[in-house]
């Protein structure tokens, strides 16, 4: 990252005062959005500390987008206050928030090189053009697209599309870089090396990472803090590890993955599905039914469960264990677990 | 069973549909008979005119009659009558001002009613109003000017009645500031289509990572939507240049005679039955429209446009 610590090169925007005081990058503050009478945000307020990742994580239409296109100034707040730093900036353009945007189909401008893409906001701003393109250069070769420079977006690959959109949102050398659903557009692979990159870019340059996702495993992979969300209000905004091990509601658990919610003593509970094992009704059965399903993942097993009353769950189970007892589907069999493992719910 | 069951019966269908069915002509016939009637089309009723145009315009002509010769004499006066090159002049002076100002006019109709205009369904309203003028024929909408830019038009009355002037505008009527009004009025929504197709087809979010790269309105039209709606227009560049410079009726009506074209000048000649110079003026015509459109293909590549 020769780029970021080079002391030769100076940054744009200029850091507003108390840069280094505020504790949080971006704190929103009772942040509502309404369109025509529908509700998409309602009422979030969120702090993520300073030079940290943080996911925003839901399902489609959950409001996710809408917030970051609000942090971002491409969206109007019907209400609420949002700070970058410890400036309020609800009222101000994206230039002058300390913000930048990638966005989701990376919206490169088809008619130019990915150096003058990337050189584009040096040029709004009345860079010199010798100056400015020597700047994206260094941009372009902080994410491996230096020899790519003069390429147009329509011969580079969604990935190398991908890198130039990164190093355009990151010349600005913004204080917050938002992230829209970045990874959906690649292949796996490429998804998770790009995962990797954009968390070691983060932990470079210093800044905060606004990510949006719907896949949980993006966000546990990444996040420092992963918010989720559901019908525009936040559910849970933790370290994906308090997350995981500590869903608040049946809705975070579920969506967060490798949990059965089951009913509890008073109100749901929820157990991690690599907690649960699968036994013979005899002993200590706590979910009675019948095997729906088989799922050899390498390492570990996923055995489905019905239980008698209809619930659906599931039990990881690593390789060994299973093969040392392997069931099928159709099969009478019952879930366990240990009192320790089951966690309450809110709701 | 029973959600397989009509996977298998529907099986052997499928494998029948793939089949090719047996053709009974071969295939080169089968495409000679699928374009020949646009083919014999194209031929009789295009391609053979302009032949016949092309070998009338070496013929030598008198009162009356013409001959079977090969002259270049009717391409020589052309390129030597100070009256003809007037005429040229003149087509060309029209037409380079008519598309500057639909160029412009243009753009920015087609910029608002694109990305100022929030909903479909005004867009499509607005856009249907700016077909208004052509609700009604083009004889019409052309002698409709007479009344209101006349010496006692209507505009000359509301301009008489602030008493900014003492006597009527004359430049107002049968002058070349009718003619390109006229000719800007029918010919801008030529110019407005091609260019909101254009413009409709550019991503919402490349103006929104413009505008966070911290561009301006102004800087936007200028970077993002100017350069992206060039295929547009350049095919309402052809549309226009083509229709003014094969106009005659609009400048002959709204210059009152006192102005003509290129066109003019062949109608004259037809009227005389001068065909050869005629047919000459008209190849020259063809040729000087047909490097201007080819001019205007190789500046911009429509293939894109049309090809999406």
């Amino acid at each position: 990252m020769n780029a970021h610590s080079d002391p030769g090169v100076s940054g744009t925007p200029v850091p507003p005062a108390g840069y280094k005081d505020a504790p949080y990058d971006v704190e929103l503050v009772a942040v509502s959005k309404s369109y025509a009478g529908t509700i998409a945000v309602d009422t979030i307020s969120l702090r993520i500390p300073k030079a940290s990742y943080c996911c925003l994580l839901g399902p489609s239409g959950c409001g996710k987008s809408t917030t970051l296109r609000m942090i971002a100034g491409h969206e109007p707040v019907s209400a609420g206050d949002i700070l970058i730093g410890d400036r309020n900036v609800t009222d101000n353009p994206p230039i002058a928030r300390g913000t930048s945007m990638m966005f989701q189909n990376y919206a490169l401008f088809p008619h130019m090189s990915a150096l003058d893409n990337v050189a584009y906001s040096l040029k709004v701003r009345g860079v010199p053009k010798d100056e400015r393109r020597a700047r994206a250069r260094e941009f372009l070769d902080l994410v491996q697209m230096g020899q790519y420079a003069e390429r147009p977006p329509a011969l580079l690959s969604g990935g190398q599309q991908q890198r130039v959109a990164l190093a355009r949102a990151l010349i600005t050398r913004p204080r917050v870089l938002l992230l829209d659903e970045p990874l959906s557009a690649l292949d796996p692979f490429l998804r998770e090396r790009m995962r990797g990159e954009l968390k070691r870019l983060q932990r470079e340059l210093q800044i905060s990472f606004v990510h949006v996702t719907h896949s949980q495993d993006e966000a546990m992979a990444l996040a420092d803090l992963v918010v989720v969300m559901e019908a525009g209000h936040i559910r849970q905004a933790a370290p994906a590890r308090d997350i995981f091990e500590k869903p608040n509601t049946a809705f975070v658990a579920r969506f967060i993955g490798g949990h059965n919610v089951v009913p509890g003593g008073n109100g749901s509970i929820a157990v991690r599905a690599d907690r649960c094992r699968i036994g013979s009704s005899a002993d200590q059965a706590r979910l009675t039914g019948h095997v729906s399903s088989v799922e050899y993942l390498g390492a570990l097993v996923r055995v489905g469960l019905i239980g008698d009353n209809g619930l659906e769950a599931a039990a990881l189970i690593s390789d060994r264990t299973f093969f040392a007892a392997p069931v099928e589907p159709g099969q009478a069999a019952a879930l366990t677990w240990s009192d320790e493992d089951a966690h309450a719910l809110a709701d | 069973m029973s959600l397989a069951a009509p996977l298998l019966r529907s099986a052997p269908s499928t494998k029948a549909a793939s089949r090719k069915p047996a053709r009974p002509w071969p295939n080169w016939l089968v495409s000679w008979l699928q374009v020949g009637p646009l083919a014999l089309v194209l031929l009789f009723m295009f391609v053979m005119p302009l032949i016949f145009v092309v070998v009338v315009s070496f013929f030598d002509y008198e009162r009356v009659q013409i001959y079977p010769a090969f002259l270049l004499d009717n391409y020589a006066e052309i390129f030597t009558s100070a009256v003809t090159g007037r005429l040229y002049l003149k087509t060309l002076e029209y037409a380079a001002i008519v598309e500057a100002i639909t160029l412009v006019l243009g753009f920015f109709v087609a910029y608002y009613l694109t990305f100022h205009v929030r909903t479909l369904r005004w867009r499509i309203i607005l856009m249907l109003a700016c077909t208004i003028p052509f609700f009604t024929s083009n004889v019409i909408r052309m002698i409709s000017w007479i009344p209101f830019l006349g010496r006692n038009g209507i505009l000359n009355d509301a301009v008489m009645a602030t008493h900014l002037v003492n006597q009527p505008l004359d430049f107002l009527l049968f002058s070349d500031f009718a003619v390109i009004l006229a000719y800007v009025h029918i010919f801008t929504l030529m110019m407005v289509a091609p260019i909101v197709n254009s413009m409709s087809k550019i991503d919402r979010s490349l103006i929104a990572a413009a505008r966070d790269a911290g561009a301006n309105e102004w800087m936007i039209v200028r970077d993002i939507i100017l350069p992206l709606s060039k295929t547009g227009m350049a095919l309402g560049s052809v549309l226009v240049l083509t229709q003014v410079m094969g106009d005659y009726y609009i400048v002959r009506v709204l210059s009152g005679g006192k102005s003509a074209g290129v066109v003019s000048g062949i109608a004259t000649q037809l009227n005389a039955f001068e065909y050869p110079p005629a047919a000459a003026s008209s190849v020259v015509l063809l040729v000087i429209v047909l490097a201007l459109v080819i001019g205007i293909f190789s500046i911009v590549d429509v293939r894109k446009e049309l090809a999406e």
